[in-house]
């Protein structure tokens, strides 16, 4: 079945690492981006380059910045394939950012 | 025999259906003695409820595979057939230990865990464990149902850890059980009792976990202490409790379980805590011995309370000032036990004045009625 990671980190958590361990964090996630298991993995844009949209009235209405207000935000997601949660979560132990304090989200996809 | 089902079945809800309809037809065929062919109790009961109860489902399953096929929807789960097709009547694999680790997957709430371990394996009714844990039964079934739901929708497997997850996972299946156990002081189900079985059959299960017989052997060597702990309402220390309350036969078969621990080359925490409790029950009491397995515990866990202990014992071996040296440096001034055993110290080396001091700090902390009633007791005899 099919899990959404969702990685919420501290912005700029990277930047302010060694360079040696920023290095690593960049391979692993290339490492882990490669894995036969991950459909698709992306980083984001710092949260201040957030739009959030709803519609009234039928009007589009925009805020800036991102939904939720919180010390971590979102930095990224990964969709993967795996046959059960062990998996999955073996899988959201190796997004390089959980060693440094980061939390990966890990939620069933609805299947189609 | 709902271990049996849900690994047969893949399904929380389908195996409980099934055993419920088993039971039913039990109950309606079982008394009817001499009636012919279906009447009478079966020669294995056990076996000829999960038979009919495997049966039941298939047939259900089929039902619901025809209507699928009618109707082109409804599509039975593929595992459920494969597994269908080598069934196997005579066979009933033990499925439990596979049960085990499913309840006690940490991605479930800890309630959840407890309550499910105490449903699936224990076999207690929801009202049982509502009634032990002290919430209402509609409160206990909303937790069950939202862990069978977590399980279900999240794809948690059911099946033994792979073996570099295993430390960790029987870690928690060890905290479970040893929660439900410590569970059974202040519930009014015998808990304990409960987790002693569900330790035993994790020990049959996993026969070379050091750690499983550790926490069976802690277990029943303190069980078999639990009528000399209380005097009516009043708590009774170790060294004034009367040992001919202690149930001796109990206290030899956990020892015979600690030296399985032991020969396995057990060295984690529930094997060093049952060696310490199997030591408290010896004639004599070996405290140097005592203090020197609360050490290795403390470099184990790192806690203070463990420290606390190790200094408790120190006292014993006659060695009060040392005891008291070594709990001045525990940072532990919101836990009862800390004031009382520095009064219990300050006690013995005359110094009274801080001994009631002590006392006094650690009545303020104690919330229940034996603990408040032994303080009071102790302040009074100083």
């Amino acid at each position: 079945m099919q899990y959404a990671m969702m990685i919420y980190a501290e912005p700029g958590y990277a930047e302010a690492l060694p360079e040696a361990d920023r290095e690593a964090v960049i391979a692993e996630f290339a490492a882990l981006a490669d894995d036969a298991r991950c459909v698709t993995a992306a980083q984001l844009q710092p949260a201040e380059t957030a739009t959030c949209v709803r519609v009234a009235g039928g009007r589009t209405l925009m805020t800036d910045g991102p939904f939720a207000d919180t010390k971590e935000v979102l930095g990224g997601f990964v969709l993967i394939e795996a046959a059960n949660l062990d998996e999955a979560i073996e899988l959201a132990a190796r997004v390089p950012v959980t060693r440094f304090g980061g939390i990966v989200e890990v939620r069933p996809v609805v299947a189609r | 025999m709902l271990a049996s089902l849900v690994g047969f079945l893949g399904d929380f809800d389908k195996a409980e259906e099934a055993a419920q309809e088993a039971f039913a037809i039990a109950a309606e065929r079982w008394p009817k003695k001499g009636e012919g062919e279906a009447g009478g109790m079966p020669a294995n009961p056990g076996a000829w409820l999960v038979t009919t109860a495997r049966n039941r489902a298939i047939d259900r399953i089929r039902r619901e595979r025809t209507l699928a096929e009618k109707i082109h929807l409804l599509p039975v789960p593929e595992t459920v057939m494969d597994v269908m097709d080598e069934f196997d009547d005579t066979v009933i694999k033990d499925e439990r230990l596979e049960l085990i680790f499913t309840c006690c997957h940490p991605a479930l709430p800890l309630e959840g865990q407890v309550a499910l371990t105490l449903r699936a394996l224990g076999g207690l009714e929801t009202a049982e464990i509502a009634r032990a844990f002290l919430v209402s039964e509609e409160t206990m079934k909303r937790r069950l149902s939202r862990a069978k739901a977590k399980i279900k929708a999240t794809g948690i497997p059911f099946a033994v850890p792979a073996a570099h997850l295993l430390p960790d996972r029987l870690d928690a299946v060890l905290a479970v059980i040893y929660l439900i156990y410590n569970e059974g002081y202040s519930g009014r189900v015998d808990l304990g009792a409960e987790a002693i079985r569900l330790g035993r059959v994790l020990a049959a299960l996993m026969p070379d976990e050091p750690e499983a017989h550790g926490l069976l052997a802690l277990m029943m060597i303190h069980h078999a202490r639990r009528r000399a702990r209380f005097s009516g309402e009043d708590l009774v220390l170790l060294e004034d409790q009367d040992r001919s309350l202690w149930d001796h036969a109990q206290i030899a078969a956990g020892r015979a379980v600690l030296d399985r621990a032991v020969a396995l080359r057990g060295r984690g925490a529930y094997v060093i805590q049952a060696a310490i409790a199997s030591l408290q029950t010896a004639e004599q009491i070996d405290w140097p011995q005592v203090a020197e397995l609360y050490r290795r515990l403390a470099e184990l866990t790192g806690s203070a309370v463990v420290e606390l202990n190790r200094a408790a014992a120190l006292a014993q071996a006659g060695d009060p000032a040392a005891a008291l040296r070594a709990v001045d440096r525990l940072d532990l001034d919101g836990y009862l036990y800390f004031h009382s055993t520095r009064g219990e110290l300050l006690r013995r080396l005359g110094r009274h004045d801080e001994a009631r001091a002590a006392y006094r700090r650690a009545l303020e902390l104690a919330t229940s009625t034996p603990e408040r009633r032994f303080l009071t007791r102790r302040l009074a005899q100083l």
